[in-house]
């Protein structure tokens, strides 16, 4: 048992520790509460800061004059496919890379570690070229196939696999189950935390991607919720209700998701970065 | 006998070769069309005079000669070492100072690493319209509480280190993660004893902590370094690289010319610069995580 001693220096630090959070998280309080005003409410000296009774007039206008469901399926389409292709191609990869033996199989490993290098942003204007030869720009292919190559997820599923004693491996081989069986049935259970956990990261990031999606759609059906909702915007010009409103809506999900699995995020951020 | 036997272990040989190769297809065919291809291409590109379309012939090195006297792209490069220099020493360092005060709390603890989180998975777009909001110069809550009619991102001398503040808020709690999980890993023993031993407070955060958190404050200022090198987002919608220039970054700099000035080759040599600064960051961190496992 550890026992903690009281002290006032102590308590100081926590309450100043609680009060920093507090107006860390003030900006994002600022914005849900500015979407339950209404909009000459939002621009009043002194500012409300409590809007109560909560005006929903933003959201029904914001829901009733913008494409914004449409937005957010596209979004939902493209995060979802990324993450489930990212994830079941990363840990293919990663199996082999770990567990089998081929020809070229060092030269992929190098191969991933350069392109774990390359800046997406980068490669844009060839990508571009690339899907507009394609006749792919304005798809929702062209917003998710570049997405899901990212070496990232083999690199840290690898590290993972690494780890599974060879005994569990050899005994499943001798007992006759296929690679197939042995990556879905054995080291997929025995690492589903970390699965689960770039699985979640991985969506969350699609969902934020602006670069991409802002450069390959270019008509209104096909945007993603984060490039759509600026086009709101300068479309609504002075309205920051409205453009809080379809702000918080746009952040529901990704916020959701941390708030939820919030363990699974900092396992698969930490391992992302290298730090298990 | 040897005949069958060599055959079966030559065919065995040759159906996990199969295994192997159905196993990593699916992703390489996505990387090598997404991302080697298009790595080659840009480097290619660069030696061209091609619109965005790619239609162009080749010129040699002659974008390179006019990058290298191009006076819009070296301010790019000096806008983004200043983005830098505003960026990644700070918020490492408050990432460092945020993971003290939460590693130290237990009933709060999830609580206040949550708030000092949840910015870095809101999207780009939610980030920046909070920021306009919060920092508009007439009806905005800040200029409000603190009694100024600044105008941050219309001044030249404000925008950058309003750009900069607005990341630090945004990304800064991914910092704090990697800190809580480092300082998590020092061992509570090595207090104690130097608690016995008389140590200070003070003397235990200079000689413990901060020897021992060194490998992850390295590992995320090159992560940062490397990050906010390629800044892009933020600009795009807090400033559109104004006002006149003063927030005009590197891959800014290559997107308007690209896509707004039809100049795909000579952005491709924008691009070229990049790859080549960040490969190099790239390269020093790895060696960093590889002194760390050793």
């Amino acid at each position: 048992m550890k026992y903690q001693r009281f002290s006032i220096l102590g308590l100081i630090c926590t309450l100043l520790t609680v009060v920093m959070a507090i107006a860390w998280i003030f900006p994002v309080y600022w914005i849900v509460a500015t979407s339950l005003k209404g909009e000459t409410e939002t621009i009043a000296t002194p500012p409300t800061f409590v809007p109560w009774p909560p005006n929903f007039e933003a959201f029904i206008y914001v829901i009733q004059n913008s494409p914004i469901f449409r937005w957010y399926l596209n979004t939902i389409v493209v995060s979802v496919s990324v993450t489930f292709f990212t994830i079941l191609f990363s840990l293919m990869c990663a199996y082999a890379l770990s567990r089998l033996e081929f020809k070229g199989k060092r030269l992929i490993y190098w191969s991933l570690l350069i392109g774990f290098m390359l800046p997406f942003g980068a490669l844009v204007i060839p990508l571009f070229m690339l899907m507009n030869k394609l006749n792919l720009v304005n798809s929702y292919l062209g917003v998710i196939l570049p997405q899901i190559a990212t070496p990232l997820a083999v690199i840290v599923f690898k590290q993972f696999f690494d780890e599974v004693p060879r005994d569990f491996h050899d005994a499943a081989r001798i007992d006759g189950a296929s690679e197939r069986k042995i990556l879905f049935s054995i080291f997929l259970p025995m690492n589903w935390s970390i699965t689960w956990a770039m699985s979640i990261v991985t969506f969350i990031a699609t969902w934020n991607n602006f670069l991409w999606p802002l450069i390959i759609t270019n008509s209104t059906t096909m945007l993603t919720i984060p490039v759509g909702m600026t086009q709101v915007q300068s479309a609504y010009g002075i309205a920051f209700a409205k453009t809080s409103a379809i702000a918080v809506l746009a952040s529901i999900p990704t916020a959701a998701a941390y708030l939820i699995f919030q363990k699974r995020v900092t396992q698969g951020v930490t391992a992302a970065a290298g730090l298990k | 006998m040897p005949q069958t036997e060599r055959h079966a272990s030559l065919s065995k040989h040759r159906k996990g070769w199969r295994i192997a190769w159905f196993f990593v297809t699916p992703f390489l065919f996505f990387y090598g069309l997404f991302l080697i291809y298009p790595a080659f291409q840009v480097a290619y590109l660069s030696l061209t005079n091609a619109d965005i379309a790619g239609q162009g012939k080749f010129i040699g090195f002659a974008n390179y000669l006019e990058l290298a006297h191009d006076q819009d792209f070296w301010g790019s490069v000096w806008h983004t070492l200043y983005f830098i220099v505003l960026t990644v020493v700070p918020n490492t360092a408050v990432g460092f100072f945020f993971a003290l005060l939460v590693v130290r709390l237990r009933l709060l603890r999830l609580l206040v690493l949550s708030a000092f989180f949840l910015p870095y998975v809101l999207p780009v777009s939610v980030v920046t319209t909070a920021a306009l909001w919060l920092l508009d110069a007439n009806f905005g809550v800040i200029n409000y509480l603190i009694g100024s009619t600044a105008a941050w991102f219309a001044d030249p001398n404000w925008a950058m280190p309003g750009v900069a503040v607005v990341t630090i808020w945004w990304t800064v709690g991914f910092n704090m993660l990697l800190f809580v999980a480092g300082l998590q890993n020092i061992s509570s023993e090595l207090y104690e004893a130097a608690a016995l031993d008389g140590a200070s407070a003070l003397q235990r955060f200079l000689f413990i902590t901060c020897p021992l958190i060194w490998p992850v404050t390295s590992l995320v200022l090159i992560l940062q370094l490397i990050l906010q090198f390629k800044i892009f987002d933020q600009v795009y919608l807090l400033t559109l690289g104004g006002p006149y220039n003063s927030t005009s970054v590197v891959l800014f700099y290559m997107y308007r010319l690209a896509f707004q000035l039809n100049r795909g080759g000579y952005a491709a040599t924008v691009a070229i610069v990049l790859v080549a600064v960040i490969i190099v960051g790239s390269v020093v961190q790895f060696r960093l995580l590889n002194v760390r496992r050793k």
